[in-house]
């Protein structure tokens, strides 16, 4: 048995497992069963780190033609999704040291700060307070808010919140300490909450 | 135990990795805190929101370009 076969769990192997192998073999729609399965992820992750759909467009179809070239250096040692965000992650990095020619970009960039370290706005929020705004105004609050963060610790929170990678697997994808992606999703997801209060706090005067 | 400590395991309470004692630790103070309290459940929303709402979609078209781009590419090498 394979070493991917081993990690994928005891008794029911990844699904991703056996689609890697049949890429292995020359199967390129096994490839193309990949590429459905977790554009959305990739494309989404790109645009959180590069914040311009023209470079998320280039990093996402980068990183997937990059993955399908080194399939065979897939170790198994991740899932094939982490193995995929982490060729992403460089891929937006890499995009943005371009962009700002000269300008070393890194995720430890602007993290110096202690914003939402303690809550300042302790109002509580409306039930429901999505329901105030409609798909587009929310989307845009969504985006401005999560926009606004240091880009530390907005890589963080997306990985770990979003995209639903673990604590281990986000410091791993990003080649930080456990410790560091512990104490940047706490700060994150405080200054998230501190900024989204100025949409979601319930009104006085039982106003909605 | 303190608004500063309670924050410390903020996380690890909702990601739900605390021990049963500390677990019970962080309650007691909750009973008493209503500050702490709204900051769990507002921190706890403002996760769900982010995982439940799409703010980029996939822009169309793309997911054609990139299938054209591998098809190129595997015609090439495999």
């Amino acid at each position: 048995m394979s070493t991917i076969q081993l990690l994928a769990g005891e008794n029911e192997p990844h699904p991703d497992v056996a689609l890697v192998e049949r890429v292995r073999g020359g199967d390129v729609l096994a490839y193309d069963e990949l590429v459905r399965k977790y554009d959305r992820q990739i494309f989404r992750i790109a645009q959180h780190i590069t914040q311009n759909r023209e470079d998320a467009e280039d990093v996402m179809q980068d990183a997937f033609l990059k993955a399908y070239e080194k399939i065979d250096q897939f170790q198994g040692n991740s899932k094939f999704y982490t193995w995929l965000v982490r060729i992403a992650v460089n891929e937006s990095l890499m995009r943005l040291r371009k962009r700002r020619t000269g300008k070393m970009v890194s995720i430890d960039e602007d993290i110096e700060t202690d914003e939402g370290s303690v809550p300042r706005d302790l109002a509580d929020w409306a039930p429901d307070p999505e329901q105030n705004y409609n798909q587009a105004e929310l989307a845009e609050i969504l985006r401005k808010t999560i926009q606004g963060l240091p880009q530390g610790f907005r890589i963080v929170f997306v990985l770990r919140d979003v995209e639903g990678l673990s604590t281990e697997e986000t410091a791993e994808t990003l080649g930080l300490s456990i410790p560091a992606v512990k104490s940047r999703l706490l700060r994150a997801r405080l200054q998230l909450r501190e900024r989204l209060s100025r949409y979601f706090r319930r009104k006085r005067g039982g106003e909605k | 135990m303190t608004c500063t400590e309670f924050l410390a395991l903020l996380d690890d309470l909702i990601d739900d990795s605390v021990t049963p004692e500390t677990r019970a630790q962080l309650q007691e103070h909750l009973r008493g805190c209503d500050h702490c309290q709204v900051t769990l459940n507002t921190t706890r929303k403002t996760i769900e929101i982010y995982r439940s709402h799409e703010i980029y979609d996939l822009p169309p078209g793309l997911r054609e370009r990139l299938h054209a781009a591998i098809m190129a590419r595997c015609k090439k090498g495999c």
